[in-house]
């Protein structure tokens, strides 16, 4: 696979604050990468550079072949001449023009026929299904409809990137999960390469086809969706992503291999590793039962959260505390006395000092 | 949205990287556009306080009449010593001081009480009619600020200084005392009356976004009404009385009609007065000593305010955010308390124009009954023996000249001062957090502390001489732009900058992204967005400068003279009927401009009551 995007020793710093430090990043064609991690942690800052809208400090950034910033060269191309479509948060719709107009604005520059614009401006509010919005100014429509013109606005122009920054977190609930399929389809129609960020780790889960965690400007993992929620990289990883959040307990692998949490041992794949780690297990990968099972944990269910689809269970033993997920309305009762297993394949360990993932 | 990161400088090692990175920077626009602006002021502000600085200190031809031994050129401190040490001193330096502070102090003072009060009582008391009281506040603002002091003279003068002789004399036969017909209290009371429009406009604003839950919650902690009005409500004022203040005291200690108009004909000089006078007989070094003087006196004040109240307060007025507030009843006084206000409000609005205009529709001066009465003072034909043979106002070329001057000096500086504020605004708000563009913004800010007078008399030693490729524009009408222009640039910029504030970063940044260069972006997107605050500020603009005379005065000549100058002119010729007669035109224009503001885009003229 070619490479879209090609980032070397980026940094950014703004007077005292590193927000993005010494990240190297290669963004593969037609891939749908998420920039992910809590406010602050300089994904947005990360994308603003690839885009051309902040100059870096440090390092270099290819688009497709084309080098568009080296701070060794002194070389920064402008925005416009990046060939990549950025979808901004609050819209970024010009309140003075009409929907047409919002999407000619880029193609007037191309030396474009009317009829060649018409057509794309036809073709790219249909993509959005707004077909017909064309003579609409930005506040005669609803938020989703904006954002979607946003979106028909930047496919209308056909740049070889696409940028998105936190594009849903302006939408409420329900249009966000029709947006997240429509992201989702429209990456794959086209097959552009797309950079996404967001904080919200379930538009990460579900769109991306690779996702970066990033924290202080760091890239803390790179990997798949599947890989990062269930192989967590680093302790922070591990605790940012999932609802409910993961468990993390302080424990001692012994001599035969067992981690011991206090009063109890789980038996793990331990990797040969001795000594002090933290185990982390997601709250799906304890198996719960109401009456005593062989190799069962008794625990107390402090308190019990039915959702609908499924339920969370606090559970108590002596200073531990677990939740639990699990499917359907629970049927346990709270101060009940509960026997907890867990699934040995699902639980990681944890340097204690490193927070790294301890693997083979 | 520029892309730029200032280089460090200065540059240890010129390579090419550093280079295309400075060449990338000197190429933004906004980098491009706050240079150019550094430029403009520099050439507008900063050389023209230097000039003036280094006039004072340096002979010239003109010092060779009155100063024995003086080598044209050569430095000096003569002006210095004689206005601050001789025997001279004291009648041209310190007694105008001392005349200028009382009457600032004593204006301000009495506009804070007129003001402050009324503010409060439109806003925290349940008295009625309180949008007629609002409107009319604003009325003696929108006249030129020695109007009152005109109609002053028309009903106290008691010939002491000479002059038409009074309505009020006419009356009784007898001539009000002096101190009542001249002098520092009339001078006073007039500036009072024009200027507690800043006062009520502030103190109501900042009533008004005074969360009254603050006072409520005092409240709930068991504190007394006094107590709350003292540590809760008054604080969170403070920063808009000071406002108040320091506008109100910077701009009548520049202020020149009032004094001219009512002190000196008995001789009691002002430093504005004092400084004109100066002027007139070409002693400018002496002239200009008093206007660094008075620009000193304004820094210090505006330096003050900004230690107390903090960053930048003082030069914004608070948004009224519309609180529901606990407002005092009044019970059945509510109805007298209003019916007050509004007459009071009515007497100071309309009264002095009534008086001038009757004054102008009186044959002989000075005498005010029915068989009296005449147009010969607006359509009367030349007559030797009526206003030194000058026809009546509207029929005189020279005044339809002034008036027309007036007109094309207000479109001029409101265009120019709109356009300055446009850019301004981006190179300020684009430049946010770098130090170019700190230095743009509070270099904006130094007219601001530069009294009006003073900032006229900076002009005069900039411009009477040629200045590298720049020919001598003293006595051009250029010049009066210029000078207009440049004392709008603080109130331009920061209505440039809000206007630019309000357009979202990311539109432009959007139109970046979609391949528009700088140029395209600014008339595409940004001028569109702002043309509101364009068009706004250019007809409040227009108005200010219609009837602004401090700050030409200095500056007019018979062939720029404008209707404001022009009003001064007659005065001082003893042509008061036709002074007041032009001035009464001068209102008319400017009533008419203000009624075309109203009708405009909803643009008031109470929201950019600042500048």
């Amino acid at each position: 696979m070619s490479v879209a995007i090609r980032i070397n020793n980026l940094t950014k710093r703004f007077g005292n604050v590193t927000a993005v430090n010494n990240v190297s990043l290669n963004i593969e064609s037609g891939s749908f990468l998420t920039l992910l991690g809590p406010s602050g942690c300089g994904k947005t800052t990360l994308l603003r550079c690839i885009t051309g809208l902040e100059d870096p400090n440090e390092g270099e950034i290819f688009i497709g072949d084309k080098l568009v910033y080296s701070s060794s060269e002194g070389i920064s191309v402008p925005p416009g001449e990046r060939d990549l479509g950025l979808v901004f948060q609050n819209y970024a719709l010009w309140p003075h023009m009409k929907v047409y107009k919002n999407m000619t604005f880029a193609l007037e520059t191309k030396k474009m026929t009317p009829e060649e614009m018409d057509k794309r401006v036809k073709d790219s509010l249909a993509e959005v299904k707004m077909s017909g919005y064309e003579d609409r100014y930005p506040r005669e429509m609803s938020g989703g409809q904006q954002q979607r013109i946003a979106l028909a606005r930047m496919l209308a122009y056909r740049p070889g990137v696409f940028l998105m920054d936190e594009p849903l977190s302006n939408l409420d609930a329900r249009l966000r999960m029709d947006m997240r399929i429509e992201l989702k389809r429209l990456h794959h129609v086209t097959g552009a390469t797309t950079v996404y960020v967001t904080h919200d780790q379930v538009e990460a889960l579900t769109m991306s086809t690779s996702i970066a965690i990033m924290k202080e400007g760091v890239i803390q993992q790179l990997d798949t969706p599947d890989k990062v929620y269930h192989f967590p990289a680093t302790l922070f990883v591990a605790d940012f992503i999932g609802n409910p959040k993961v468990n993390l307990l302080n424990g001692t692998v012994d001599e035969a291999g067992k981690v011991n949490l206090g009063s109890f041992n789980v038996s793990t794949n331990t990797y040969n590793t001795k000594g002090k780690v933290v185990m982390a297990v997601r709250p799906e990968d304890i198996a719960i039962s109401a009456s005593p099972v062989p190799e069962g944990i008794e625990f107390t269910a402090y308190s019990v959260l039915p959702a609908g689809a499924d339920s969370s269970i606090i559970a108590h033993r002596d200073d531990i505390e677990l939740t639990i997920r699990e499917m359907g309305t629970s049927t346990i009762k709270m101060d009940e006395k509960i026997w907890l297993k867990f699934n040995p394949e699902a639980v990681n360990l944890y340097d204690e000092k490193s927070g790294n993932l301890i693997t083979q | 949205m520029t892309v730029t990161t200032i280089p460090k400088v200065p540059l240890p090692l010129l390579n090419k990287a550093r280079l295309r990175r400075f060449f990338r920077w000197l190429k933004s626009p906004q980098v491009i556009l706050s240079l150019i602006m550094l430029a403009v002021m520099f050439y507008m502000v900063i050389i023209p306080l230097y000039r003036m600085l280094i006039t004072t200190i340096t002979f010239s031809e003109n010092d060779l009449r009155y100063a024995p031994g003086a080598v044209v050129g050569q430095f000096t401190l003569f002006h210095w010593l004689r206005m601050l040490t001789s025997k001279i001193a004291v009648i041209m330096t310190f007694q105008p001081l001392l005349h200028s502070l009382t009457i600032s102090f004593g204006a301000t003072t009495l506009a804070f009480v007129i003001g402050g009060t009324m503010a409060w009582m439109v806003v925290r008391t349940d008295m009625p009619g309180r949008k007629i009281i609002n409107i009319l506040a604003v009325v003696p603002y929108i006249m030129p600020s020695w109007t009152i002091a005109m109609a002053w003279k028309v009903l106290f003068n008691n010939g002491t200084a000479g002059g038409v002789p009074g309505v009020l004399m006419f009356l009784t036969g007898t001539a009000p005392p002096d101190w009542i017909a001249f002098g520092p209290l009339p001078i006073i009371i007039s500036s009072a009356l024009h200027y507690y429009t800043f006062y009520f406009l502030f103190v109501s604003a900042a009533l008004m976004s005074i969360d009254s839950s603050l006072e409520e919650a005092a409240e709930l902690a068991g504190a007394s009404r006094g107590r709350i009005l003292r540590k809760i409500t008054f604080p969170l004022v403070i920063p808009a009385l000071l406002s108040g203040f320091i506008m109100t005291f910077s701009k009548t200690m520049g202020t020149f009609g009032g004094p001219n108009v009512l002190g000196v004909p008995v001789s009691y000089y002002t430093m504005s007065t004092m400084l004109r006078s100066n002027t007139t007989v070409l002693a400018f070094g002496d002239a200009f000593v008093l206007a660094i003087i008075l620009i000193l006196f304004s820094m210090t004040t505006v330096t003050v305010n900004q230690k107390i109240v903090g960053t930048r307060k003082s030069y914004e007025t608070i948004g009224g955010r519309g609180f529901m507030a606990q407002k005092t009843k009044l019970r059945e006084s509510k109805y007298i308390l209003t019916a007050i206000t509004v007459t009071f409000q009515i007497i100071i609005a309309v009264l002095p124009l009534l008086l001038l205009i009757m004054s102008t529709l009186m044959l002989r001066s000075g005498s005010y009954s029915f068989d009296n009465l005449s147009l010969v003072h607006w359509i009367g034909e030349s007559n030797v023996n009526i206003n030194s043979g000058e026809p009546g106002v509207l029929l005189n070329p020279a005044i339809w000249k002034g008036a027309w001057n007036s007109i094309k000096l207000a479109l001029y500086t409101a265009f120019f001062t709109a356009l300055l504020g446009v850019i301004l605004g981006y190179a300020i708000v684009k430049g946010r957090g770098t130090k170019l563009g700190k230095i743009v913004e509070q270099l904006a800010f130094v007219p601001y502390v530069i009294p009006g007078i003073a900032f006229g008399a900076v002009y005069i030693s900039m411009f009477t001489k040629s200045v590298g490729p720049i020919p001598p524009l003293y006595g051009t009408f250029l010049l009066l732009v210029i000078v207009s222009v440049a004392k709008h640039i603080p109130y331009s910029s920061r209505s440039g900058v809000s206007a630019m504030l309000q357009v979202g970063r990311e539109l432009e940044e959007a139109a970046a992204v979609a391949g528009a260069n700088a140029w395209r972006r600014f008339w595409r997107i940004i001028f569109p967005l702002t043309s509101a605050g364009f068009v706004s500020g250019f007809l409040l603009t227009f108005i200010t400068t219609m009837r602004e005379l401090s700050l030409i005065i200095l500056l007019v000549t018979p062939s720029t003279a404008v209707l404001a100058s022009m009003t001064m002119r007659y005065i001082e010729n003893g042509n008061e009927q036709q002074a007041n007669a032009v001035i009464i035109l001068l209102i008319t224009i400017v009533l008419i401009g203000n009624f075309i503001i109203s009708r405009f885009r909803g643009g008031s003229l109470k929201k950019g009551l600042g500048a």
